[in-house]
């Protein structure tokens, strides 16, 4: 009995708690600090969209004209409706590859080179996007100039590439801690394996897979160098309309594009998370 | 290797001797090289039409991979398995006629309580009208008709449980598989549970394949019990069988409270051994195996069945002097060193001597048994 006492004092110094970073010295100001870089341009940006006057510098009135405006503006509409579009493309089919390769890298027998799998699937998150950018505008020529065939197709392809890994992401996290208890149950409840995908595993994938999707749309809608260098005449997306037009100086038009943009994401990454709580 | 039943055996009121499973000769075996994992070694077994059947052993013994290689989970590496007189150990689960009542219930959470108990009614394609009959029936029987619309994860441990059970038993299966079941809820909820599935066992008259490593579990629940050790079935018995008679040293430490004895087997005349006990005592014990040889011998008795005498009794088969007595509530164990070497725990309800006293002790022939190792 006794000697179980002894080696509390050691005991008791080891469950001391670790010093509380909060209390260093010049964490609150660097903390505030970060966050005052990172949203006051974003503030900004969006009080200067709502100002009646055309100088993003001075404040006058609140007043919605810039958004009217931007309404109106041929060119704003034009470039997103070919963001959505493209948006649109590429999420439906990078949300089904991406699941089809979840599904391959979680619910099969490991296999020889699975790392390798994975690698490649999530390439192009590791490949600076200039690359990427690069190769991809120098090998849609050669196809163009071989088969003669042009259009918007290109751009939704390489969405659709990029797009994939960021898909891919919540579905295989999803299917990761998603019980296979579950799936044979099924397969023991006479469930052929199609089946046992319909009936269970795709209704218990669902919020992995519409997670992947917006994520996938957001990264399609927000992107700007691949579709730089790969967008045709006529293929403007909204990022790209935005960044020609702040070459000729800021106008709050373009301010209030933004804001409606930001809004947009802000809207389906909130979405992305509230999903990705409720399958706690 | 294992020891096979006695023709007495089969203690279960409606088990039949026809034969449902027949595991023959089955070997599973995990990974490959240095990482090789034998869960199961050669292992046979007959289970049969209507019986409660468990499968008790401790952690890691195999109990699962067994019921998964029935169940269609897994592919025994050799060996057959045979349901109902047919080879099915290569057909995959869903054409089994066999169903799994899994430790964590795996209930679909998007569905209804009624939607769970019909999905194997539906894929096995009945008309809607009779999976919703049978789901009404199974309802009644485990007492959720007032959920049936409840989503699963709205449901108490128990309720999942009765869920789990109904969704099982909905297709009528040859065999319901349980692994562990009872092993998430409480003591009582535990104890009502065991009530309940002998009821539905009696009432379905399905054949049950039960896993625990609960002895006293297996012992009250069973038509027989299936000992099983280190990927072996050792045993193979009804539950007073394996009580009073443990074949194996194994069997015997693993069920209830045993003495077990070093002694000098003299001679083997038929199914009973001459044992010449350290006290000089010669006695004799039945023999679980007809593989004892003479030679030094382990044997086994309860600590009820040891009676304790005047030390000057005739009955008496050795003397001993009182090391203590320990009293718990409905008796009291008495623990004796035994002249000549080893204790030895008796257990009566009645008044035993103080620590120091002389005793005999009475070891009868016919609670006395030979253990192989
Ligand atoms: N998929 C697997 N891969 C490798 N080894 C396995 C696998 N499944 C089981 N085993 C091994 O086989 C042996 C038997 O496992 P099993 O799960 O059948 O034991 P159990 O009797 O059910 O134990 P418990 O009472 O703990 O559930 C264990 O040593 C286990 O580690
Ligand atoms: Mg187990």
């Amino acid at each position: 009995m006794a000697d179980t006492t002894a080696p509390l004092p050691a005991a008791a110094k080891r469950r001391r708690p670790m010093a509380d970073l909060k209390k260093q010295p010049g964490f609150n100001q660097i903390a505030w600090g970060c966050i005052f870089i990172l949203y006051a341009p974003i503030i900004v940006l969006i009080a200067f969209s709502f100002n009646d006057n055309r100088s993003v510098v001075l404040w006058t009135e609140f007043s919605f004209r810039w958004y009217v405006e931007a309404f109106g503006n041929e060119g704003i509409r034009k470039a997103t409706i070919v963001s959505l579009e493209v948006a649109a493309v590429a999420t439906v089919f990078s949300t089904i590859f991406a699941t089809m390769a979840a599904l391959a890298t979680t619910r099969t027998q490991p296999f020889k080179g699975q790392t390798l799998a994975y690698a490649i699937i999530n390439q192009p998150l590791m490949i600076p996007e200039i690359v990427t950018a690069v190769s991809t505008l120098a090998f849609f020529s050669l196809i163009k100039q071989l088969t003669g065939v042009n259009g918007i197709g290109y751009l939704m392809l390489a969405h659709t590439v990029f797009c994939i890994p960021f898909a891919y992401m919540p579905i295989r996290a999803r299917l990761e801690d998603m019980n296979l208890t579950m799936e044979q149950a099924a397969a023991d409840l006479y469930a052929p394996p199609l089946q046992v995908f319909r009936r269970v595993t795709l209704p218990l994938l669902m919020p992995g897979i519409v997670a992947g999707a917006m994520l996938a749309f957001v990264v399609s809608l927000d992107d700007v160098i691949i579709t730089l260098l790969v967008a045709g005449p006529g293929e403007t997306t909204l990022p790209i309309y935005i960044l020609g037009q702040i070459r000729r100086g800021i106008t709050p038009e373009i301010n209030a594009v933004s804001t409606l943009l930001l809004g947009l994401s802000i809207a389906f990454v909130t979405l992305f998370f509230l999903l990705g709580r409720r399958r706690k | 290797m294992p020891v096979e039943p006695s023709a007495t055996a089969g203690a279960g009121k409606t088990a039949s001797s026809r034969t449902m499973i027949s595991v023959d000769r089955v070997t599973k075996s995990f990974g490959s090289g240095n990482h090789l994992v034998t869960a199961l070694d050669d292992v046979s077994v007959k289970i049969r039409e209507n019986e409660f059947f468990t499968l008790l052993g401790p952690s890691g013994c195999g109990k699962t991979t067994l019921l998964r290689l029935i169940a269609g989970f897994e592919l025994p590496t050799s060996g057959q398995i045979l349901l109902d007189g047919e080879e099915i150990g290569h057909l995959p689960p869903y054409k089994r006629p066999v169903n799994t009542v899994f430790q964590n219930y795996a209930l679909f959470p998007h569905m209804t309580v009624a939607q769970n108990i019909g999905f194997g009614l539906e894929m096995q394609g009945k008309p809607k009208a009779d999976v919703d009959k049978t789901v009404q029936k199974m309802l009644a029987m485990v007492r959720m008709e007032h959920l049936a619309g409840r989503r699963t994860d709205q449901l108490s441990g128990g309720q999942q449980q009765r869920v789990a059970l109904a969704r099982a038993l909905a297709p009528h299966p040859k065999v319901l598989l349980l692994d562990e079941p009872l092993s998430a809820l409480d003591l009582k909820l535990r104890k009502e549970m065991q009530i309940e599935l002998k009821r539905l066992q009696s009432e379905t008259g399905i054949t049950f394949v039960f896993v625990t490593h609960d002895q006293e579990e297996a012992l009250t629940m069973s038509d027989r019990i299936a000992v099983m050790d280190t990927g072996h079935i050792l045993q193979v018995g009804d539950p007073k069988e394996i009580y009073d008679r443990p074949a194996r040293r194994f069997v015997a430490d693993f069920i209830g409270d045993i003495n077990i004895l070093n002694a000098e087997m003299t001679a083997v005349k038929g199914d009973v051994g001459e044992v010449k006990l350290a006290s000089g005592a010669t006695i004799t014990a039945r023999l679980s195996s007809a593989s004892v040889q003479p030679g030094s011998v382990s044997i086994a008795i309860r600590p009820e069945n040891v009676g304790l005498c005047g030390v000057e009794d005739a009955a008496r088969t050795a003397i001993g002097t009182i090391e203590n007595a320990v009293y718990f509530g409905s008796g009291t164990n008495t623990h004796i060193a035994l002249d000549g070497g080893g204790t030895i725990v008796a257990r009566n309800s009645g008044e035993t001597g103080a620590p120091g006293e002389r005793v005999g002790v009475i070891l009868p022939d016919r609670h006395l048994q030979v253990l192989i190792d």
